[in-house]
């Protein structure tokens, strides 16, 4: 048990070294550089004397190798420099993205979770019934939907039912502020992007748990428990959903793994400064520095997830260890 | 992906020795038609599209890609059917040729990825040691590395079209099949009869032909369903990030990006019917996907 | 004394050009006090609000409302090419030495927000570091200034700018929109310090900046232009995704935003609140441009180059265009409009600018027949924005495809698409030339042979072109200067078909009606201090 444990942790160690080395070559494969981006994106002409200006300035001169050697020490000595596009600190750039991503991460795991656990056990337990029929194509249509799509029509929809409503078209501030600073303000910004991320996040979990809880309801002590005339509502509660729930706790554990680094798109429909929108930009001004901090982080929280799950399930189901 | 992959138990359940006779394609068939009502719409709505793409040439009333600059952003009528764009480009006809795209993409990203993935999966589990541990770490990699990334950086690099939308949808695809296959393979390889095959000195293809492979099948299939219908949606995701396939080509991803969301509110058919046709056609290959494993995973059919 | 004539006509063009709607209201009204203005700066953050060492308008929309300038485009009558005004000297002064020698005399009683007095110190100590910049000090528009010869400062109160040469370049590029002053006992200490930090002069002072979300600044009690600014405060919110700006000015989240928007925009807000929406228009002093890298073959033929000119239906295709992209304009190399621009009967007789396009596109089969490229198809480069550049790139594709060429679009992203034209890994290129304040001859320079001008991605050799050049350059009389400039643009864009200009942008600023004071002007770099801006609610 303790040399799995141990291990499962020396494991994370390669894939994290690995997927720095990916980012570092994928960032520079990628024409171009930086100051082409920052002399050039306003449209107008620049000099090659600027060009050469910029690159002195920045120190891209440097060889690979040693670059890479860099970026190591510097991950392994939680130093992660600064930005080359602000100048600022990386730690900075994130902080200031971060409480976004995750408020709307955390929100959209609590609308889902809040819906499919519920929606999920009475789908199964009214299996092929029409309640089961609703909820699947509920949950279905939830994972054939664009995210970006719903979001931009959910908008438009708030817009347009305000305007007819009160003759005034109504959207969310566009500013964020923290939940502390006021929280109605910050709850109506999060809502919208929470329920669209939510409902896919949601769907996911629901049919999780609807096929665990059919699995569950089959085995043995469940049908010995009915045979023995037990309440179906403690069958259910005590029994039945308590061991189904394993498997949708991992699935709700590693979307939302996948949350943090997948806002991409609806940061991008709602105009949220978190850092999925930061992590686009950020390849996109081909901001060495700050694109391997973000994916170092993204990874990073990806590869614990992983860990902790695995570390669940080794010590809920000891067959695993002994393997 | 999660929804769709087996979890540890199911995956253990595919290995047990409820056997499926094999029966003749027909017979299948109807069967599968029979039992799954649900399963049979999927398939009713993914045939469709299919058949819009394949014979776009023939059934659209226009060319898709020619600008129109008399009629633009026409509401639909009994002329455009499904209304025009802002160039005047008919919406049905981009959307019937925007089948073709989005299957292309989806299947060869769907094939291309689950094959990769079986092939490394099956060989990741059958030879074990340290070519597993290696390419184990390069799934963990490749897993928990953000998409948007790689796709990112496969666009700037080469450029956007169809054929680099599906390279960066494919690379993240093969992992998640690789895994699965994998779990699944790795179950049959202590079974006696692989020793003893190995044993008997067969070769390493023959075994893993013969006997790995057909155990991996089911959840191989199930999962290669479900990436079609996520490749259809990556590109649509891709396309509105303005990393997926460029203009003029028609495509679903692409029609709901830039002027899509321009005329959302003045001319709202540019943006509603190419959503419905993504979400039309994943939902139906979610349904048969759905089926599909009521059907192969004896642990979820109906008793 | 022709720059001047040429100037001024140019100004009375363009004030015709420029929607007439909030001119009439600025004159009619007196301005009230208060309230904060919400606008949207249609991008993502800056690199950084040093405007000495960007290139970027979101440096100049985030921080141009707290730094002062030494001369600008008059605010009252930003159309104008020449109308410049003082801002931070006393009056313009009238060139000495044969015209080398600009003494300007700076403003009393200027003060910098924190408290410092505004001096001539300042203003040479900022000058010097944009023209004559320090090793290591990043100043990509040192070579506007290549005439100036010294600034120096002898007093508190004079600034002394000393040319190589006179040329009636050297207004023009002072009032540069990025030439903020800068306090030089700051510059002194550390060069880098404005990247990261606010210090001006001007009307408003610094509040607040969320890096990627907004900037804040308030009202500066001690502005030295008197009763502005006339708004307490002002929030700038970055976005830029087109769609959440325009839902913004919809739920008037804020009120406008400077840039400009596709007329589909326009279009909508007046739909959805009509009177509650006000509009100004202006041609833009940018230009989209095919340029043909001329050392891949077939483009090495002028006959291949001209044919792909005279397949393009300029006079249908843009004004069909301009209802859906921010272009407008059928237009030569020059800004139209302008005294040098063509006049449209001159224009017409330009290879693909006659109204006979069927003729057109038969002389360009023909042309490509004889060239042995009748089943021509090649890959367009182009950049990955929406506005206008995918929308031209479409237009051009299906144009060329009714002579029988077949072309796909390669899309590139900012970066890798520079590196693209830098490195001449295309063969025909979708591009825009803009710049701040209209001057054609300097504005056309990127057309010039490759040697003379690095941004000349087209990689050719042209002496002939050169020749007409200089020619209209040192001309003198206002008509022969015309001719001289038609003849150097029927040349780049017939005679050798070098680049295949297609249409001049246009923009649109649609914004809630309660804002006034803000005039449009043909670029969106200049007259962004918000000073002169009111609330009328």
């Amino acid at each position: 048990m303790h040399r799995y444990i141990v291990n499962r942790i020396l494991l994370v160690f390669p894939t994290l070294l690995g997927a720095a080395a990916l980012v570092f070559i994928l960032m520079r494969l990628i024409p171009g550089d930086i100051c082409l981006v920052r002399l050039g994106s306003g449209g107008t002409s620049f000099t090659a004397s600027a060009l050469a200006a910029c690159h002195a300035e920045i120190g891209i001169d440097e060889p690979w190798w040693l670059q890479f050697v860099h970026f190591i020490w510097g991950m392994a000595t939680f130093d992660f420099g600064t930005s080359m596009w602000s100048g600022k600190p990386v730690v900075q750039e994130i902080a200031t993205r971060f409480p976004v991503s995750l408020e709307v991460a955390i929100v959209a795991t609590i609308i889902a979770v809040l819906l499919a656990i519920p929606l999920g056990t009475i789908s199964a337990l009214k299996q092929n019934t029409w309640i089961d029929l609703v909820v699947r194509t509920f949950s279905i249509a939830g994972i054939a939907t664009p995210s970006f799509w719903l979001g931009i029509m959910s908008i438009l929809f708030v817009l347009d039912l305000t305007q007819a409503i009160s003759g005034h078209p109504w959207m969310p501030s566009i500013d964020y502020v923290p939940l502390w600073k006021d929280p109605i303000r910050n709850l109506s910004i999060i809502m919208l992007p929470a329920i669209t991320v939510g409902y896919r996040y949601c769907a996911v979990s629901m049919r999780m748990t609807r096929s665990a809880m059919l699995e569950v309801l089959r085995e043995d002590y469940i049908r010995t428990a009915r045979a023995k005339g037990l309440l179906e509502k403690i069958i259910i509660n005590r029994h039945a959903l308590k061991n189904a729930l394993l498997p949708v706790v991992t699935v709700i554990g590693l979307e939302f793994a996948f949350l943090i680094g997948g806002l991409v798109v609806t940061e991008q429909v709602f105009n949220l400064n978190g850092i999925g929108r930061l992590m686009v930009l950020s390849v996109q001004n081909q901001d060495y520095t700050l694109t391997q901090a973000l994916v170092m982080l993204v990874v990073t929280i990806a590869v614990l997830s992983n860990l902790v799950v695995d570390m669940l399930y080794a010590w809920l189901d000891p067959r695993i260890s002994l393997k | 992906m999660t929804d769709i992959a087996p979890t540890p138990q199911a995956a253990a359940a595919l290995t047990d020795d409820s056997y499926v006779a094999p029966r003749g394609l027909w017979a299948t068939t109807t069967r599968f038609l029979r039992r799954q009502p649900v399963g049979t719409i999927g398939i009713v709505i993914v045939t469709i599209f299919g058949l819009c793409g394949l014979f776009a040439d023939i059934i659209s009333p226009y060319n898709p890609t020619a600008n129109d600059f008399a009629a633009m952003t026409e509401a639909p009528s009994w002329v455009h059917w499904l209304g025009t764009d802002q160039l005047g480009r008919d919406i049905l006809s981009r959307i019937l040729y925007g089948a073709r795209t989005a299957f292309i993409v989806g299947i060869t990203s769907a094939v291309v990825g689950g094959f990769s993935g079986l092939v490394l999966g099956v060989g990741s589990a059958y030879f074990g040691g340290r070519i597993d541990l290696f390419l184990q770490r390069v799934n963990d990699i490749i897993m928990s590395f953000p998409l948007i990334i790689m796709a990112l950086a496969v666009v700037s690099i080469f450029g956007t079209g169809v054929h680099n939308v599906i390279v960066a949808i494919t690379i993240p695809l093969i992992p998640r099949c690789q895994r699965v296959v994998r779990s699944s393979a790795l179950a049959i390889r202590t079974v006696p009869y692989v020793d003893a095959a190995r044993a008997l000195g067969y070769s390493h293809s023959r075994i893993i032909m013969a006997h790995m492979v057909p155990n991996v099948v089911a959840p191989f299939l199930i999962m290669l369903t479900s990436f079609v219908g996520q490749a259809i949606l990556a590109e649509a995701s891709l396309s509105y990030l303005g990393l997926g396939v460029q203009e003029p080509v028609p495509a679903w991803g692409l029609m709901l990006q830039g002027g899509a969301e321009e005329y959302a509110s003045t001319a709202p058919w540019i943006a509603v019917f190419p959503g419905l046709a993504i979400m039309l056609t994943v939902f139906g290959i979610n349904l048969f996907g759905d089926a599909l494993r009521d059907v192969l995973d004896p642990k979820l059919r109906e008793r | 004394m022709n720059v001047v004539v040429r100037a001024a006509v140019t100004a009375a063009v363009l004030a015709l050009a420029t929607n007439a709607l909030a001119t009439n209201a600025l004159a009619a009204e007196t301005p009230k006090r208060g309230g904060t203005l919400t606008y949207m700066i249609p991008s993502d953050a800056p690199p950084s609000l040093d405007g000495h060492r960007e290139t970027t308008y979101a440096t100049i929309h985030t921080a141009a409302p707290f730094y002062s300038v030494l001369i600008r485009i008059n605010p009252d009558n930003p159309s104008s090419t020449t109308d410049f005004v003082c801002d931070l000297c006393t009056e313009l002064p009238k060139p000495t030495d044969g015209g080398k020698t600009y003494t300007f005399k700076i403003r009393d009683g200027v003060k910098f927000h924190d408290g410092t007095p505004l001096t001539a110190y300042d203003v040479g100590k900022s000058w010097q570091e944009i023209i004559f910049p320090d090793e290591g000090i990043l100043s990509p528009r040192q070579a506007n200034f290549m005439m100036v010869d010294k600034v120096e400062a002898p007093d508190a109160s004079t600034v002394v700018f000393r040319l190589k040469y006179p040329t009636s370049a050297f207004l023009p590029a002072l009032a540069d929109p990025f030439a903020w002053i800068y306090e030089k006992a700051i510059l002194d200490k550390d060069p880098h310090w404005y990247e990261k930090n606010v210090m001006g002069s001007g009307p408003f002072k610094f509040k607040s900046y969320e890096t990627g979300q907004s900037i804040e600044g308030v009202r500066n009690p001690d502005y030295y232009h008197s009763g502005q600014p006339y708004l307490d405060g002002f929030k700038g919110v970055f976005a830029s995704k087109q769609a959440t700006r325009i839902d913004a000015l919809r739920a008037d989240r804020a009120a406008i935003e400077f840039r400009g928007f596709p007329p589909s925009a326009r279009d909508q807000l007046k739909g959805e609140l009509g009177d509650k929406i006000a509009v100004q228009e202006s041609d833009w002093n940018c230009g989209s441009v095919i340029t043909i890298n001329e050392t891949k073959k077939p483009f090495d033929d002028v006959r291949v180059r001209r044919a792909l000119t005279l397949a393009i239906d300029r006079w249908h295709g843009v004004p069909a265009l301009s209802k859906i992209a921010d272009v407008h304009t059928v237009g030569s190399i020059v800004f139209p409009g302008d005294p040098l621009a063509p006049t449209k009967e001159e224009l017409q007789t330009i290879a693909g600018f006659s109204p006979d396009i069927e003729k057109s596109r038969a002389e360009a089969k023909r042309l490509l027949k004889e060239a042995g490229q009748e089943n021509l198809s090649f890959e367009m480069l182009n950049r990955d924005v929406d506005q206008p550049y995918k929308y031209v790139g479409i237009w051009a594709v299906d144009e060329w495809s009714k002579i029988g060429v077949k072309v796909t679009q390669r899309v590139m992203p900012t970066g890798p698409w520079f590196e693209a034209e830098r490195t001449g890994n295309f063969t025909v290129d979708l591009q825009a030339n803009c710049h701040a304040v209209v001057n054609p001859l300097i504005d056309t320079q990127p057309y010039l042979p490759t040697s003379v001008s690095e941004q000349n991605y087209g990689r050719y050799e042209d002496p002939a072109e050169m020749d007409l050049y200089n020619k209209a350059l040192h001309e003198t009389d206002p008509k022969a200067q015309h001719a001289a400039m038609f003849a150097f643009a029927k040349h780049v864009m017939d005679t050798q078909a070098h680049k295949i200009m297609m249409a001049w942008w246009y923009r649109i600023v649609p914004y809630r009606a309660y804002v006034k004071g803000w005039k449009i002007s043909p670029s969106h770099y200049i007259n962004q201090d918000l000073a002169g801006i009111w609330l009328d609610q």
